[in-house]
């Protein structure tokens, strides 16, 4: 198999992994829907600012992968454009476990006596999505010794292009779930 | 991969990336497993044909010896059959078949070397070997293996207190049926993109072998599917281990209350038939798409409706998702979403007639050749039709409450899927034993093996329909507790009589397929006098599967009989003559 011809297996594998990943959370998403339609005790929860504030982030961290690729075409060096993306990521997560810390002082739970079937779901979506995120952030962290290295080039950045479209992914995957939670 | 390299016995027999070595590990496994599967039915047929009775037979399981002795009781037969259904669905019908033929067919088929990622391939069937390790080791626990059905629904499997099957055996469950589907989602996309980009030059998505077609819209159906069985686990695993409530409300187990409180456990109704009813249809498709070009092959004609064959794979496959609720008419669902449902259902029923009718279309007229694998694929179609036409009346939510959960239920599904499906298999197996192995199997054995199925399988089935319609729920350990059903037991021993049978006629089938590797007759180059690309591999096994360069493509699949032509078949390779039209 030639270059050009692995690197679109590559990313189709990518691609058809996201859709994968996509009807996992809409099976959550429909989930929820059919539980708050149905459930009589449903607790209604306010969003941590947290959230607000990780859903920046995550934003941000998105827009400046878009940075990347016109760098590498000047052929300047990328690391502090991957690295603040891995920060950023980082930035993210801790957020994300600061929203939760904020969700229990409200006594919203994720189980046990006091817990509601609303938070549960909450913490599910919001932990499976940290979940996915790790392997970005995996990828973000072999991303920014390479590029320290100097290995990628505009001819030869396929392992960051991957990393880059799963982060896009995550990034909207999250936007979703956040206006999901807060709107509906 | 593009040229066959020496290996060593690790990495061809065990850590092999070769796509034609992971099939027979697949299909090696899945043999297992069916047996497994098989013997577990006979021994819990044997007590249902002795109501008020225990089966002694339970003890010859090894797992006996590890539990305490004394027969199959009402908790063992559950087990008995929950992982008999599991088994079967997923092991043998889905991993069984799908990933010994996807595995074997793709790459041959379509002229290339090998999967996309041979590695991915070969971390696919290790998946699903530590699956089978890990089910299979839930039958040697105290509390025994999960219980509670194949659907494993709450609050069965949400409460380790429970049932003893709720216990370690659930847990058990859960785990090795993320590894499969971890290992199922992997081959899927191995399958996808290797069909979307490894043609080799000339095979348009036009000429494809049916095959390969049914292959790759399995595969997406998996992808998009088995990630809902994942939610749908996960959650009930929070449920199980961490105290959550999505399945659990107002539940009283032996006077403690539990705090479960807002779930429900229709819900897990919802999320598993999202993935169950086209789970029907991974198990299906793979079979329809061997018995098109096995009946095209030996009937030497052009299969019929090429077009219309692709186009009902398609339609089959996009309603098989909006169909789940048929399977909960009895859950206390709006009457107007049951009819919605009911509609949805019986739209498959075109599709579905459009390929049997293909089918009898390809068969009309055609110079007949009644091999084992052509037997055993008409029987496919036999089997569809029959149990197509009871599915007809389950999917109605008008006629299905009426037989809701009785033996007329088991009968249409073991129909229409179970043994369409395994009798798809084995018409891949015997059709496509002399490439996998060098060698033919048996025709004569191949005969009886598919007249005693044939026989005993309908024997099992048929009359179930009739149980069903006379009220007899199934899942009952016993039934002699109730004096309506005495005249039933006649019509139960008459089952368990051919279930044993139909047990003992595949004890010819593994004779015949074991003895055939090592002593059949040597196969020639091609021996079907087939048109696709596989047969024009050499005989003896290379990694990389054509030693020069790779075959170019100049036809479609299906040139049989053509006016005009040499011989009635043309390969794939063959270049058109000069004013010659393309089917």
């Amino acid at each position: 198999m030639d270059i050009a011809l692995r690197n679109i297996v590559k990313k189709q594998l990518l691609w058809i992994s996201l859709a994968a990943i996509s009807m996992f959370f809409a099976s959550m998403l429909s989930a929820f829907i059919v539980e708050k339609a149905d459930v009589g005790n449903w607790k209604e929860f306010i969003l941590p600012n947290y959230f607000v504030l990780s859903t920046g982030v995550i934003i941000l961290s998105s827009l400046v992968l878009f940075f990347i690729k016109p760098q590498l075409k000047k052929e300047k060096s990328i690391f502090g454009l991957v690295f603040t993306v891995l920060i950023l990521g980082i930035l993210f997560s801790y957020f994300q476990i600061k929203g939760w810390q904020q969700l229990t002082n409200q006594g919203i739970y994720l189980t046990g006596v006091g817990s509601n079937i609303s938070g549960s779901f909450l913490y599910i979506l919001t932990l499976t999505h940290l979940l996915h995120l790790v392997g970005g952030i995996v990828g973000l962290c072999i991303s920014t010794i390479k590029s320290k290295q100097n290995l990628y080039s505009i001819n030869n950045y396929l392992g960051l292009e991957l990393t880059a479209i799963y982060w896009h992914f995550l990034t909207v995957l999250w936007v979703v779930l956040f206006a999901f939670l807060k709107f509906y | 991969m593009s040229e066959h390299h020496k290996e060593n016995f690790i990495t061809k027999y065990i850590f092999s990336m070769d796509h034609k070595m992971i099939a027979k590990q697949f299909l090696l496994t899945g043999m297992f497993m069916a047996v497994v599967g098989m013997l577990m039915s006979a021994i819990f047929r044997v007590q249902l044909a002795n109501p008020g009775e225990t089966s002694v037979l339970y003890n010859l399981l090894p797992s006996a010896w590890l539990n305490d002795a004394g027969g199959l009781n009402p908790d063992k037969y559950l087990a008995l059959v929950t992982m008999h259904g599991t088994i079967l669905v997923f092991w043998v019908l889905t991993a069984g078949l799908s990933g010994t033929f996807a595995n074997f067919l793709i790459p041959l088929q379509i002229g290339a070397r090998d999967m996309a990622s041979g590695f991915l391939n070969m971390l696919s069937y290790w998946f699903f070997f530590i699956a089978t390790v890990v089910l299979m080791s839930s039958l040697f626990v105290e509390s025994g293996p999960a219980s509670g059905g194949w659907t494993i629904y709450p609050p069965l499997s949400a409460l380790p207190q429970a049932i003893p099957g709720s216990g370690t055996g659930m847990t058990l469950w859960l785990i090795s049926i993320t590894l499969f589907v971890v290992g199922s989602l992997l081959g899927g996309l191995n399958y996808i993109v290797t069909i979307l980009n490894l043609r080799t030059i000339g095979m348009t998505m036009k000429r494809l072998p049916l095959t390969v077609w049914a292959l790759l819209i399995t595969a997406i159906l998996g992808v998009l599917s088995f990630p809902v069985l994942l939610s749908c686990g996960l959650l009930l695993v929070f449920d199980r281990s961490f105290g959550t409530s999505f399945y659990l409300s107002d539940i009283i187990i032996n006077g403690e209350v539990l705090h479960n409180e807002g779930g429900s456990p229709i819900l897990f109704e919802h999320l598993f038939w999202f993935l169950g009813h086209p789970e029907v249809y991974i198990i299906l498709l793979p079979a329809l798409g061997i018995v098109s070009e096995v009946i095209a092959v030996n009937s030497r004609k052009p299969i019929f409706g090429y077009k219309a064959m692709v186009g009902a794979l398609l339609l089959i496959a996009f309603l098989s998702f909006i169909v789940w609720g048929h399977h909960m008419f009895m859950t206390g669902m709006n009457p107007f979403l049951g009819s919605v449902f009911t509609f949805t259902t019986l739209l498959i029923a075109i599709p579905s007639a459009v390929k049997v009718f293909n089918y009898l279309a390809t068969l009309w007229r055609g110079n007949i050749r009644f091999t084992p694998a052509m037997l055993f694929a008409i029987g496919t179609v036999s089997a569809f039709i029959t149990g197509g036409l009871t599915g007809i009346i389950l999917g109605d939510s008008a006629l299905d409450i009426n037989v809701h959960d009785t033996y007329f239920v088991v009968g249409h599904f073991h129909i229409v899927m179970g043994l369409s499906a395994i009798y798809g298999m084995f018409a891949g197996v015997y059709h496509w034993f002399p490439k996998m192995y060098g060698r033919m199997m048996n025709k004569n054995l191949g005969y009886i093996h598919f007249w005693g199925t044939f026989i005993c399988a309908y024997g099992v089935f048929f009359p179930m329909h009739f149980l069903g319609l006379a009220g007899l729920p199934r899942r009952y350990y016993s039934n002699s507790a109730f004096p309506m059903f005495d005249g039933l037991s006649d019509i139960n021993a008459l089952i368990t009589f051919f279930a044993l049978a139909g047990a003992v006629v595949q004890v010819i089938f593994l004779f015949n397929f074991f003895y055939s590797i090592f002593k059949g007759t040597k196969a020639t180059q091609n021996p079907w006098k087939s048109n696709t690309l596989e047969w024009t591999t050499p005989i003896e096994r290379i990694h990389g599967n054509w030693p020069g360069d790779l075959p170019v493509v100049k036809r479609w699949a299906y040139d049989y009989s053509k006016p005009g032509a040499n011989e009635d078949f043309i390969l794939q390779t063959e270049p058109l003559k000069e004013g010659e039209v393309e089917h």
